[in-house]
């Protein structure tokens, strides 16, 4: 169990108000003495200027009582800082891939989701990491966050004592759908979160992947493909930048997209293609090669992302997407 | 007498007598002009940031143009505004004339250097308008996405690699006109504070900006070359790249606010006809800071993924640094004491200057204690803490050292309540656009937004307000200094009764600006 700080964001709170406390102190009696010097030393009140030298022992005052001051606003910080980074050994571990622009998280047993789920009042510990370029692992509710980064596991971890839905947000610079890259922390009872992670009532809890594709293309019934093409699109961020309701956002819009006619720029020069299978699949794994004309060179490419099934079910679902 | 600078014969003439001149007064007013207009864009561009931000959703321009904007504010505001803002424009002017010299150590260096700034000022325009499109990184380039992302950024990294060689050459020639140049009676403890500030400003100039030059040379050889420095994907460490940029940024901040201390030092005792009080104090924690400041560039990596140890130590050397700066704000207000205070403009600005300095300064502190920093790293809490340092100080710092040598460089007085109704603008505007930034990193929102929730709308709605509050501060004082350029009162030689150096020769000064070798037998606020 966790003892000391019940809640993550405790140390933060306490830090904040104490450094707060000794700032608002400092800064009301700076201002304050400044304003009354310049009142009663005003011209008018005081018209001859008297010289007051150089005083050693009032410089030594007031280099040696800040210096204890922020030495120990410094101790309070590194205290409540080593209990944020340091999980109990109990905590429940996932981990976390951010990539341009979405969240994924993967839990011990091969569950995969893009809102992390976690159990109320037991201590979870992230695992970072980056498909891609830097991002950084924001919730504010618990004052705690981490970067992301490609080729290296971060790690940080919370308490999360309260049901609810809390924001998770990006907080490091990650290209145009960076203020898009949202997602929730979802505080579940025990008994609810168990019955998730274990796969019961499947389906009910929004996103998720089952575990092991064989499973999946045993029975495969007639638009199978497009509805995991659908879950694709959510879990792998897509919809940062593409909606499926025919309104541009800052891609192309996925409705009615497949067969239509668009003038693309390849080395800036323009041409006609139909977006077919192959577009598509080229757009996906190499899209700095052909751009569609109007939109930025921004696509992020999927390679490594995506396998060929993946591909497949995403072309299937985009196609039904009239 | 002689005619003043602007009235003397040129080697060549017109416009050239301006561009290839070797006057360091001249070289100021270069240097003046051309941070002056790239700061008008720069105040464009945060205007149009807060305006499509005055509430959650898309309102003006896409994500993208916004991304370019916010990267654009940086760049002009930090490279082509703040860092040669003071020392380069004021410093050039200035210094030389408080120390009794005749010029620069080596003029043409300087005017090399004007010429350097604008130079890679245009190239960094240019990237605008060719290749990928404007650049999206945010002015601190962050590797991997400034290799990945398909926009301009070796072309505006080259800008800046030369504005970097043009500050580290200015630096080196203050450093050797200070040591070389001093007229006879100049000792070290008769500088003037300004020029103190100056000198530790010109060792950083000249010691860190080359360690920015060569980690945006490597930015450039990775993304034409393919060499893997900084992306994992080619082997490199991106997190070495934000020790490599951060070794000179951080640095770079006291670039930006030693000048405007050393500035406001200069002002306080002209206006409280005293003198200052510890003198040398002030002039050691200008050094102080500067060699402190060497040690600190972690904290802008609390949450980058160092190691812990090292993030319990750069907080520990952080909170170090913060004393020097506390003991300029004492020192300050303890020079009012039983002065006899005039209440002029630069003297209101200055006051304006500590007392947002300070807030700047304080919160700094949440920053550095590490249980606070995991919080507010990477959200509003951050902008609003730089913009207080580097507006409400450095630029605030500025504007005092504006209106106060605004005489000086004229020979003409600007209107004086306009002046102050600026500076009211300024200040009321200022606080409502920059405070409520620290209510919204509190609250979590996240900086470099293009979008928020919602629950952020109030806050963001009093910033915006407050932006225009502010842009009208700036443009009345503009105008009144400006107006006043052609249409000021003749002020005299000397309209403050200054005790230092510059103010002993005509306003404006001739050309080598002392009519006879001056010689120096008092310090520079000796006013009896």
């Amino acid at each position: 169990m966790v003892t000391g700080w019940p809640n993550m964001s405790n140390p933060a709170d306490d830090t904040f108000f104490f450094i707060l406390g000794i700032s608002l102190t400092l800064l009301a009696l700076n201002t304050g003495v400044m304003i009354y010097f310049v009142f009663r030393y005003s011209r008018k009140r005081h018209p001859e200027a008297e010289e007051v030298e150089e005083n050693t022992l009032i410089e030594i005052i007031w280099t040696v009582i800040p210096t204890l001051l922020v030495l120990a606003m410094f101790y309070v910080g590194w205290k409540g800082f080593v209990y944020m980074r340091t999980a109990p050994p109990d905590a429940m571990v996932i981990h976390v891939t951010a990539r341009q622009w979405s969240w994924t998280f993967d839990y011990a047993n091969g569950k995969e989701t893009n809102v992390l789920k976690v159990p109320v009042r037991k201590p979870i510990k992230l695992l970072i990491t980056s498909a891609d370029v830097l991002h950084s692992l924001f919730i504010p509710a618990y004052h705690i966050k981490e970067d992301a980064v490609p080729g290296r596991e971060t790690h940080l971890w919370f308490l999360p004592d309260q049901l609810g839905s809390y924001d998770l947000f990006c907080t490091e610079y990650c290209g145009v759908g960076h203020s898009s890259m949202i997602t929730k922390v979802d505080v579940m009872p025990q008994k609810e979160f168990d019955d998730w992670y274990t796969g019961k009532k499947e389906g009910a809890a929004g996103t998720e992947k089952k575990p092991g594709s064989e499973k999946r293309a045993g029975k495969h019934e007639a638009g199978q493909p497009a509805r995991e093409g659908a879950e694709l699109f959510q879990t792998k961020g897509c919809t940062a930048c593409h909606t499926t309701d025919g309104t541009p956002k800052i891609g192309p819009t996925f409705k009615g997209v497949f067969g239509k006619k668009e003038t693309v720029i390849r080395n800036n020069q323009e041409r006609e293609i139909t977006v077919d299978e192959a577009f598509i699949k080229q757009t996906l794994l190499h899209p700095e090669l052909d751009r569609v004309k109007g939109f930025p060179p921004i696509m992020p490419s999927q390679q490594g992302q995506l396998t060929d099934k993946e591909i497949e079910e995403l072309i299937e679902y985009i196609k039904g997407l009239k | 007498m002689e005619a003043s600078f602007y009235h003397a014969k040129t080697r060549y003439p017109g416009i050239f007598g301006w561009i290839f001149t070797t006057d360091h007064k001249r070289v100021g007013l270069l240097y003046l002009f051309s941070t002056l207009s790239f700061f008008a864009v720069g105040v464009s561009l945060g205007l149009t940031m807060r305006l499509e931000l005055i509430r959650s959703g898309m309102h003006f321009y896409s994500a993208q143009t916004y991304n370019a904007i916010f990267t654009l504010h940086g760049v002009i505001m930090i490279f082509l505004f703040i860092i040669p803002g003071i020392p380069s424009s004021l410093g050039n002017f200035i210094m030389p004339l408080q120390i009794g010299a005749r010029d620069v150590a080596f003029p043409k260096i300087n005017i090399l250097s004007w010429g350097l700034f604008i130079m890679g000022g245009a190239i960094a325009v240019t990237s605008l308008f060719t290749g990928g499109g404007p650049p999206d990184t945010g002015w601190t380039f962050y590797v991997p996405y400034s290799i990945r992302t398909g926009t301009n950024i070796s072309l505006a990294v080259f800008g800046v690699f030369l504005i970097g060689l043009s500050s580290t050459l200015t630096g080196m020639n203050f450093l050797t006109t200070i040591h070389r140049l001093r007229a006879p009676g100049m000792t070290w403890k008769r500088m003037t504070l300004f020029t103190w500030s100056i000198y530790a400003t010109s060792w950083i100039q000249l010691l860190a900006t080359p360690v920015l030059a060569i980690t945006l040379l490597l930015i450039i050889i990775e993304r034409n070359f393919g060499v893997g420095f900084f992306d994992p994907a080619k082997g490199g460490d991106p997190i070495l790249f934000e020790h490599m940029f951060w070794i000179y940024s951080h640095p770079a901040v006291y670039i930006m606010i030693l000048p405007a201390m050393g500035t406001v030092t200069d002002i306080i005792p002209v206006f409280t006809r005293r003198n200052i009080f510890g003198y040398s104090f002030i002039a050691a924690s200008s050094l102080a800071i500067a060699f402190v400041g060497y040690l600190v560039w972690g904290h802008h990596m609390f949450t980058s993924g160092m190691s812990d140890t090292a993030r319990i130590i750069f907080s520990l050397l952080t909170f170090i640094v913060a004393v020097p700066s506390g003991i300029k704000v004492f020192n300050w207000i303890a020079s009012l004491y039983k002065g006899s205070i005039r209440m002029n403009a630069p003297l209101l600005y200055t006051l304006a200057f500590i007392f947002l300095f300070s807030i700047g300064g304080l919160t700094g502190l949440v920053q550095g204690a590490l249980a606070t920093a995991v919080h507010v790293h990477g959200t509003y809490f951050i902008v609003g803490h730089f913009h207080y340092v580097m507006f409400g100080g450095a630029g605030f710092g500025f504007f005092a050292g504006l209106h106060y040598w605004f005489p000086k460089i004229t020979g003409k007085l600007y209107e004086e309540h306009l002046a102050k109704l600026a500076c009211f603008f300024l200040f009321i505007g200022f606080n409502m656009l920059y405070f409520s930034m620290f209510v919204l990193g509190w609250e979590g929102m996240p900086r470099r937004y293009y979008d928020y929730l919602p629950r952020f709308n109030g806050p963001n709605l009093v910033a915006t307000i407050g932006s225009w509050i502010l842009a009208m501060g700036l443009i009345i004082m503009f105008y009144n200094l400006i107006h006043s350029l052609f249409a000021g009162n003749k002020a005299g030689d000397n309209p403050w009764e200054a005790a230092s150096l510059e103010w002993q020769t005509t306003s404006p000064p001739p050309v080598e600006n002392f009519a006879t070798q001056p010689v120096v037998t008092k310090g520079p606020y000796e006013f009896r």
